[in-house]
């Protein structure tokens, strides 16, 4: 049972540790450095809820070995807010209800957040291909769409 | 769900890397994009000893056109295939295929190396790569060599590559003028394999008949299915209803297709063959319009 | 809509006041029951078998145990010793915690590990090497009726059989006669599958037992938290777990929809555990244990006929149902009702007389039913009536709309006394369904799919007018282990006019802490944004059933409500000292007193609150606060017509939902963005069934669909954008007309969708499709119709 030192840049900050091989990059987010805001749903790669920010890829962190993030940069939703103010993706869906229970929200939105960072003005179709890869049981997707229209425009008009 | 205790590697060099899967051998996978290793690690349908990162060796991504071939790095992600301008333009096929492969999430991760490389019939590249007439380049101990992709897929999750081969690059023929192609997957819903997918590639002549078909079918048996017979009825026809309606006929009964979940044999062999007329009439179209 | 009667600032009834919850969840900072972590907590994983049905003859831990971290194995034979390896169900029938003797079903808990990381429990239940003998597998359950069917329950002493239950209502004989002197009948076998709720957190638990203070402290997955605590009172009293001493608290929880109802071994072993070692224990189980171990939803083999005159006029429904319960009665049911809310199956007509009788039987499958975001089997009632109209309407050659205008109950006779015995609250039916097609241009459509059937194109239209029943319920009725279900609020307003309040029962997403701030704000004119909400610790909040089947807003709403009417009674006292006047000289308007003719002269509710604590009337009570535990005089009957239109590819059988108008009719409305919120999850959780998820077994009772992989829920992609409106009557009995609405959808959406695909092949002699769905049964038709590409 091999152990690694490994060295991630989470949220801005650095974070060292001795893992174990077969870590899953959600386990060390979750266990190691206690931020639970990632979430897990599944086994098998399909639900989304733990999708964080590789290098600013958005990746489901269970099917990561924590190893694999060694020198790299991860952003979790409890990297979102800056200086007390939500990112616009926050406000979205608070605005248009895109969450209920929370449970599938901080991977959307870090889905979300990676998809108005290449493509500001998304059509619908485009938002719900992009989060084709997270799932929702609550909302039903429609008031999803609306928090990333949402945060699409504000971001815009700040522009 | 975890996964049971394995040794992790991250060589430098492909050399390196090369040499680690030679020490280790059977004991050994790569770890390339991970999202099919991963998580039949976690389910503990198979285990690994060693696994051997790729994710650090240099010069592995990459799209671009080089002595009249396509060449893509092994390691090269779905989401870059899928968002390249090269491929939308000249190999409308590829990024048919990369956008249906599993999610925009996994794409992010997925590689087209790792998605031939794991010799899963249900994955989608294999027939694409099969109608495209491509090679891969497999790279051991004593350097680089060329596998056709007719004679990579040695059965099912097996390949031609040795315990200590990575593939590092596909290569497939830059298409001659009036040519195209297409990839039509019918899936249960977003994420899901193929309940049949087929994959088209034409050249059509001067006179507009078609010079070569390239057609595969994805999850269609042990292996990715080539369509020879459809292939061989259609050249030199005209690509007209009928002429689809043969060739996809033809490729119909190819197909060997287990049942599952997604469909008995019967529907699979049909989709097979519906999914056939689709892909080649969109080729045809394509290539028309080439 | 009605115009709200206070200020967007106060924010009660009818505003969309943004969720009061929301702040924590998007920064990530909710917290879930896997998000605990308590100093020296240890991690509990699970063997589970791989046979349906098997004796187990030997159980080898030593492997395990030698694993660096594991602890402890745990098997039948420990909990045995407490006498802790059965446990009661809601249905008086009992199930196994951890098995002595054989396993029921595929994914049946066998042992448990406990380690000190999860890592090291998921080696250690690789480790433990279970020998088993295989048993004959029942699998079918017409087959497990039949005689000379291996007997299942052999821990039964008496039981002859697989029969666990036969249920009826109504009257046999006269709908008999009706139905031999009707014109029409038509009959069809409809069969509703086995689903999962899979709510994207799975189920889990941290039970935290201190020795010294002899407290069991339970963070759990529930959606009851009370009735969690009286059955872990009542299964564990002999070894020494008081009522007084346990805690159960029921923190964030990612999604319900009924399976966290009930208990499930996972729980009772990892209370076990920690009561044992002393130290708390983790369990949370998988995606693969959620779906394959956890109670499902459905399993009803319905057969169903209805007669009608020529003219279209119902006059009788007859209904014969199998529910296959698996190998334990372990439905999340009202006490005296097995096969829960069924009866309602005459739903929004008037039938004349009707009968519907369930017989439960037992399977090698896991134990259950739930709901699945549902009243308690109302899904079934209404698929089967709204498919049976329809077959009605194809019959006669009827337009489906026409059909169900004509046999509609009238607005004018409500409350109205179903043939089945229930008394509708209110309702007006054909207003929702005249908006709803009015809203999807019916007539426009129907034009357009004579066209499209000119050229081949297969395009249908599918309506559904349902009636829901929820809010359980009246306590002459309802009970759960003999708990009546009633629900509860206790309010506290506080010296400086802000208040708290505490509910009986849990959200899951429902958005509680905003709508419950809201019916106080309402009734008290104290901003929903000073009223704290507080649900799920049994420490602190008053005993209540729970949240399910739609019954917070029908039980524990109308409790808040009264709760702050039992505050104003006071305040009016206290306003009327305060002011010199009496009483009967004070006028109420939203947050204040003032004295009629003279309403410069007036208290606020701040002001009152303050006097409450500062200047009360000598004689008088201190504080200001009040409890209700509200028992309904009645359920509520929410209703709605949902419209679908689909297109169908000819070549793989795929149908696509182009368009899905939902009117609903939920009564008066606390928060108009909440309630589109429930209605768009829940017609996604009625797409889900109708058209991908379906968990089944082979011959041996293997599992199918056991994983993400192969049971589809729905993602964006494959979900409509949802239209939604509404018409509202209130309900008569409800304290503010309100009628609950987190189910409506879920319980009306499947036929609708249903309806349309047949609809769009009825002219090729189809008639009736079983849910799921899927490609492959539309293809099917096709082909053998001649039809498909």
């Amino acid at each position: 049972m091999a152990r690694h030192k490994i060295h991630v840049t989470v949220n801005g900050a650095a974070a060292e540790a001795e893992v174990e091989s077969r870590l899953l990059l959600v386990h060390f987010l979750r266990e190691n450095l206690r931020l639970t805001g990632t979430h897990i749903g599944c086994d098998t790669t399909h639900c989304g809820a733990c999708t964080v920010l590789l290098d600013g890829v958005p990746v489901k962190s269970c099917t990561v070995l924590a190893v694999q993030a060694d020198g790299r940069q991860v952003m979790t939703v409890e990297g979102l807010e800056k200086d007390g103010k939500l990112h616009p993706i926050q406000e979205g869906f608070f605005q248009e209800h895109g969450l209920q229970c929370g449970y599938c929200t901080p991977g959307m939105m870090m889905t979300s957040s990676a998809l108005l960072a290449s493509n500001p003005d998304p059509t619908e179709a485009d938002i719900r291909r992009a989060i084709s890869g997270n799932l929702c049981r609550c909302t039903g997707y429609v008031n999803i769409v609306k928090s990333v229209q949402h945060a699409a425009a504000a971001a815009r008009t700040a522009k | 769900m975890i996964p049971a205790s394995f040794d992790y590697h991250s060589p430098a060099t492909l050399a390196e890397a090369i040499e680690l899967l030679g020490r280790y051998r059977d004991d050994a996978k790569v770890l390339s994009g991970g999202q099919s290793l991963l998580p039949l690690l976690k389910l503990r349908l198979g285990s690994a000893g060693h696994l051997v990162d790729i994710g650090k060796i240099p010069d592995l991504e990459y799209v671009r056109e080089d002595g009249g071939y396509l060449k893509i790095g092994g390691r090269t992600r779905e989401t870059a295939l899928e968002h390249s301008d090269l491929i939308r333009k000249k190999y409308p096929i590829l990024a048919d295929t990369a956008a249906v492969i599993a999610d925009p999430l996994v794409r992010n991760l997925a590689t087209v190396g790792g998605n031939l490389a794991h010799g899963d019939p249900a994955n989608d590249h294999p027939a694409t790569m099969m109608a495209l007439a491509a090679r891969v380049v497999a790279t051991g101990p004593k350097g680089a060599r060329t596998i056709p992709i007719d004679q990579f897929f040695t059965g099912l999750f097996s390949t031609a590559l040795a315990p200590d081969e990575i593939l590092t690059e596909i290569q497939v023929p830059v298409p001659p003028p009036k040519s195209g192609g297409a990839y039509v997957k019918l899936e249960r819903k977003v994420g899901d394999f193929a309940t049949a997918a087929a994959a088209a590639q034409v050249t059509l002549s001067a006179g507009g008949e078609i010079q070569r078909a390239g057609i595969a079918l994805t999850n269609a048996g042990p292996t990715p299915i080539r369509a020879a017979a459809a292939e061989k009825f259609l050249q030199g026809k005209k690509g007209d209803a009928a002429a689809i309606a043969e060739a996809s006929r033809l490729a119909g009964e190819a197909a060997d297709p287990s049942p599952d979940r997604r469909g008995s044999v019967e529907y699979k062999k049909n989709m097979a063959r519906v999914l056939t007329a689709r892909a080649l009439a969109k080729a045809i179209a394509r290539a028309q319009g080439a | 809509m009605a115009t709200p009667k206070t200020s967007p600032e106060v924010g009660g009834m009818g505003h969309s006041v943004k969720r009061k919850e929301d702040p924590r969840f998007l920064r990530g900072k909710g917290n879930y029951v896997d998000d605990i972590q308590l100093p020296g907590m240890l991690h509990m994983d699970i063997v589970r078998s791989p046979f349906a049905h098997a004796k187990i003859v030997k159980i080898d831990s030593s492997k395990a145990l030698k694993i660096p971290g594991v602890l402890a194995v745990i098997t039948g034979e420990t909990l045995a010793q407490f006498k802790l390896h059965w446990m009661p169900t809601l249905m008086s029938d009992t199930q196994m915690v951890l098995p002595t003797e054989k396993v029921m079903y595929q994914a049946q808990e066998v042992a448990a590990v406990i380690a000190t990381d999860r890592y090291a429990a998921a080696d250690g239940v690789e480790a433990v090497e279970v020998e088993y003998d295989p048993l004959p597998v029942v699998v079918d359950p017409f087959k497990a009726l039949e005689p000379g069917a291996p007997v299942l329950r052999t821990d039964k002493p008496d039981k002859k059989d697989n029969h666990i239950f036969h249920w009826e209502v109504g009257d046999r004989a006269a709908t008999d006669k009706a139905l031999a002197s009707s014109d029409v009948v038509v009959e069809e076998k409809i069969y509703l599958p086995r689903i999962h709720v899979a709510s994207i957190e799975t189920c889990g638990i941290v039970a935290d037992f201190d020795r010294i203070r002899g407290k069991l402290t339970v963070y759990m997955t529930t959606q009851a938290p009370h009735a969690i605590r009286t059955v872990i009172a009542l299964v564990a009293g002999h070894v020494g777990l008081s009522e007084e001493k346990i805690r159960v608290i029921s923190p964030d929880i990612g999604g319900g929809f009924g399976g966290k109802v009930p208990v499930y071994p996972g729980y009772v072993i990892a209370v076990a555990a920690s009561v044992v070692i002393g130290k708390p224990v983790k369990w949370v189980e998988d995606r693969m244990e959620n779906l394959q171990a956890d109670s499902f939803a459905r399993d009803y083999h319905i057969t169903a006929s209805i007669g009608a005159k020529k003219d279209g006029t119902m006059t009788a429904l007859k209904i014969k149902t199998v529910a296959d319960h698996g190998y334990a009665d372990a439905a999340a049911n009202p006490s005296k009702f097995p096969a829960g809310l069924f009866s309602i199956c005459t739903g929004s007509y008037k039938l004349p007389s009707a009968f519907a009788e369930v017989d439960g039987v037992y399977t090698n499958k896991p134990p259950g039913g739930i709901a699945y975001r549902c009243s308690f089997r109302v899904t079934e009632a209404v698929h089967a009536i709204e498919r049976m109209t329809d077959r009605l309407a194809q019959e006669l050659k009827m337009d489906p709309a026409d059909l169900r205008m004509k046999n509609f109950v009238p607005p004018g006779e409500f409350p109205y006394k179903s043939a089945l015995g229930w008394e509708y609250d209110s309702g007006n039916y054909p207003a929702a369904l005249k908006k709803a097609m009015d809203i999807v241009g019916y007539a426009a459509l129907r034009k357009e799919q004579a066209e499209k059937r000119k050229r081949g194109e297969l395009m249908g239209i599918g309506i559904s007018s349902f009636t829901e029943i929820v809010g359980a319920g009246p306590s002459k009725h309802f009970d759960i282990l003999g708990i009546k279900m009633f629900d509860s609020c206790e309010l506290r307003v506080h010296p400086t006019g802000k208040a708290t309040a505490r509910f009986g029962t849990k959200s899951q997403g429902q958005g509680h802490e905003t709508t419950y701030a809201q019916i106080i704000a309402e009734e008290l004119g104290i901003p929903a944004a000073h009223v704290e909400v507080e649900e799920g610790d049994t420490d602190t909040a008053p005993y209540g059933l729970g949240t399910y089947a739609s019954r917070s807003t029908p039980t524990a709403g109308a409790a808040g409500a009264i709760a702050a009417r039992k505050v104003r009674e006071k305040a009016k006292k206290i306003a009327a000292h305060l002011l010199e006047v009496s009483e009967e000289d004070l006028v109420w308007e939203v947050g204040k007193f003032s004295v009629k003719g003279a309403p410069q002269k007036s208290k606020t509710i701040q002001e009152i609150a303050f006097a409450a604590y500062t200047n009360h009337p000598q004689g008088m009570e201190a504080g200001l606060e009040a409890v209700d535990y509200y028992d309904p005089p009645n359920l509520t009957f929410p209703f709605g017509s949902y419209i679908c239109v689909v297109d169908i590819d000819r070549g793989t059988g795929e149908v696509k939902v182009r368009r899905f108008v939902a009117v609903d009719d939920c009564g008066n409305i606390i928060n108009p963005m909440i309630v589109d919120g429930q209605i768009h999850g829940g017609l996604t959780m009625g797409l889900a069934p109708a058209l991908f998820e379906e968990i089944s077994y082979d011959e041996n009772g293997n599992v199918q669909g056991g994983s993400f992989m192969d049971y589809l829920l729905p993602t964006a992609m494959e979900t409509p954008k949802w239209e939604t409106d509404k018409t509202i009557t209130p309900s008569p009995h409800h304290p503010f007309g309100a009628k609950g609405v987190g189910e409506s959808a879920t319980v009306g959406a499947p036929p609708a969708i249903a309806n349309a695909v047949v609809d769009a092949l009825s002219h090729l002699g189809v008639k009736h499709i079983d849910i799921p769905i899927t490609p492959e049964k539309v293809w099917r038709l096709l082909h053998e119709k001649g039809a498909a590409e």
